[in-house]
């Protein structure tokens, strides 16, 4: 609940200048406005004679099962550039959204219109769209305030957002305001045929196993998902869809981005970007071992990942790992030498096109997840593989 | 200033068993450690401590057998442990931890308050931005460098996908810390005559005011449906032979798919 003033009705009277025992409202351009000192008191509602200040009810703040309608992607931008993480979800949230036969819609906070444009033509039917430039920065208390604003307007019944540093800060700020559920890192989204719950599915309790979880009663239900972890959806130039722009109020901030310090270190920037890697665990036994690794990914033009194993044994540098700590990749080929496959590598990886596990153990995880499985030492396959690929590439 | 650092244990090794009836963790009889993030935390909280004065509290959410993680906390040179446990807390899930964690901060009061990224047993990193909305204070993630604290303000340097952003916040707030951000020390031998002296405190529900229907499995949104194993990839191909006439079919299959 909050009060407001009618601009239209006022005449700058004063008259409930007196009124208010907290001095929260102040004569600006000759009309009377409410500032943040005000404590909801509502006394100055019965003194204005032009009936110009009203109580503006706002709904419940927690929604339950049955009330919500709708996917809700939150688009991400970061310097006015929409991440590509925004149409991964997208992708997902349209299959979501027709197995609710439910309209699919995207939030965007600050970027272009032509930015919301795009969001329609990779599956949007609705854009909401703040072009404030409070948004320019990332703040997490008016991110999070607008986000929980619009959700309790219009009420969706799934929230998806980005795992990024973004994501991951303010989302849980909107999910303890809304007191729902938030799921982090799910590596897949489904919807229960019987219940119509959204089916959260994330990597869990540090071993080799997933959980499903499920958020029964409250609403909206809401899940963050990793970069390159879903697939985008279709991109259709003459899909068409509806842009609401939203204007945002009383947006505050107790912190303010002073600097923006780039930095990409180009080894991960190839890791994600990279067609095939050539990635090494523990198996390799040490910087030796994982000569081999580097000499097959040369061979193959291939960027060089490791698992954490690796890089906490300080064979490798951290900015190769790959895994739910290192980067989430997506290449077309993924080679995992002497990577046993703990599930927190295999959330890093498993989107990739084709895997091929190279390990000793035939029991191994990795093998769960592969396209092609070899059982062998990696000492003698990786030297036969880079020899192979250099005759086949006529080098 | 006052300093609350909030650290959590978990277990040590991947030996976790789960209650089949509730879906949750079992974490009785598995050896424990202070999650390795929240000694970042830590000693966060002690270099602040160091600057500014004041003093740091470690605050847990567990069994009593948690404070076996505040005595560790305290050897490392924190002023006072404070463990909050209650049955009513168990099957909690992070909004239902968060909101316990909030009532109990403000219950101990504090100008800056200090999270671990995140769990190594759960990942989910949700805790610390979740109790700053409680508190409605703000809060900043993920930090990486400490750049300049004053009575009413603190710069911070918050690590981004492409680089960092330096931030300026009002206090109180509640940041999150990275592994970058400093090399926790040792317990010294002064230290640990301290923690095996200490009191630690004990709160319970009703000690900072908690409803009752907010916490544990009652007042957690989420539920775990069920634990399952990954399961084999559908079009799984495992070859045979030596290694050379493994390669050889490999090469061919990969050539096949114009993929070299």
């Amino acid at each position: 609940m909050f009060i407001k003033i009618d601009r239209d009705k006022c005449t700058g009277c004063e008259s409930c200048i007196s009124s208010c025992p907290y001095d929260a409202i102040l004569i600006r351009e000759e009309k009377a406005e409410i500032t943040e000192l005000c404590q909801m008191c509502r006394a100055c509602l019965s003194v204005c004679p032009e009936g110009a200040i009203a109580e503006v009810r706002e709904p419940s703040d927690e929604m339950e099962k049955g009330e919500g309608q709708g996917v809700w992607v939150f688009a991400e931008q970061r310097d006015g550039v929409l991440a590509g993480v925004s149409f991964e979800l997208l992708g997902i949230g349209r299959n979501l959204a027709g197995m609710l036969q439910a309209d699919l819609s995207a939030v965007m906070f600050g970027a272009s219109d032509a930015d919301a444009r795009e969001l329609i033509r990779w599956g949007a039917d609705v854009v909401y769209h703040c072009p404030d430039p409070v948004f320019n920065a990332f703040n997490d208390e008016p991110y999070a305030g607008l986000l929980s604003e619009l959700i309790k307007e219009y009420r969706p019944e799934i929230l998806l957002a980005g795992a990024t540093p973004i994501g991951r800060s303010f989302i849980p700020r909107v999910a303890a305001k809304l007191k729902t559920g938030l799921t982090a890192d799910c590596t897949s989204l489904a919807i229960d045929a019987e219940t119509k719950d959204l089916l959260q599915v994330r990597p869990a309790f540090g071993g080799n196993i997933m959980a499903t979880i499920v958020c029964p009663n409250s609403r909206p239900q809401m899940a963050t998902v990793r970069p390159r972890v879903m697939k985008r959806g279709v991109y259709d130039e003459s899909r068409e869809g509806k842009i609401v722009v939203i204007h945002g109020e009383h947006l505050r901030s107790g912190t303010k981005v002073k600097e923006t310090i780039k930095e990409i270190s180009e080894v991960s920037v190839n890791l994600q970007e990279a067609n095939i890697i050539v990635a090494g665990g523990r198996g390799t036994g040490g910087e030796k071992g994982f000569q081999l690794i580097v000499e097959l990914a040369e061979a193959l033009d291939a960027t060089v990942g490791a698992s954490r194993a690796a890089v906490d044994e300080g064979w490798i540098p951290y900015r190769h790992q790959v895994g739910q700590t290192g980067k989430t990749v997506c290449p077309k080929i993924y080679i995992a030498c002497g990577i046993s496959g703990a599930v927190q590598h295999l959330v890093g990886m498993q989107s990739s096109d084709i895997i091929i596990a190279i390990n000793k153990n035939p029991e191994a995880p990795i093998f769960n997840v592969a396209t092609y499985g070899i059982v062998g030492d990696l000492f003698e396959v990786l030297p036969v593989l880079t020899r192979r690929i250099k005759e086949v590439k006529g080098r | 200033m006052k300093i609350v650092v909030c650290i959590k244990q978990v277990p040590d090794t991947a030996e976790v068993r789960i209650n089949p009836e509730t879906n949750t963790l079992i974490r009785e009889g598995v050896q424990s450690i202070i999650k390795p993030y929240d000694m970042h935390a830590i000693e966060a909280g002690l270099q602040i401590r160091e600057k500014t004065g004041g003093s740091v509290t470690a605050l847990t959410m567990g069994p009593p057998q948690a404070e076996t993680a505040l005595r560790e906390a305290i050897s490392m040179g924190v002023d006072r442990g404070v463990l909050l446990t209650d049955r009513a807390f168990a099957g909690s899930d992070t909004w239902a931890t968060a909101y316990a964690l909030f009532k109990a901060i403000a219950h101990i009061g504090a100008d800056i308050i200090i999270c671990g990224k995140q769990a190594i047993d759960g990942d989910t990193a949700q805790v610390g931005p979740e109790i700053a909305e409680f508190l409605g204070i703000p809060h900043v993630a993920y930090i990486r460098k400490i750049e300049d604290i004053q009575a009413n303000s603190i710069v911070v340097q918050r690590l981004m996908d492409e680089g960092s952003d330096v931030v300026e916040s009002s206090l109180p707030v509640l940041l999150t810390v990275v592994r970058e951000l400093n090399s926790p020390r040792l317990p010294s031998l002064k230290g640990k005559m301290a923690a095996k002296k200490a009191e630690i405190e004990k709160l319970a529900a009703a000690d900072i005011g908690a409803e009752e229907d907010q916490l544990g499995l009652r007042g957690s949104p989420t539920q775990v449906k069920n634990i399952f194993a990954p399961g084999v990839k559908k079009d799984r191909r495992m070859l045979d032979g030596p290694a050379e006439v493994q390669v050889d079919i490999l090469v061919k299959e990969l050539t096949g798919l114009k993929c070299l």
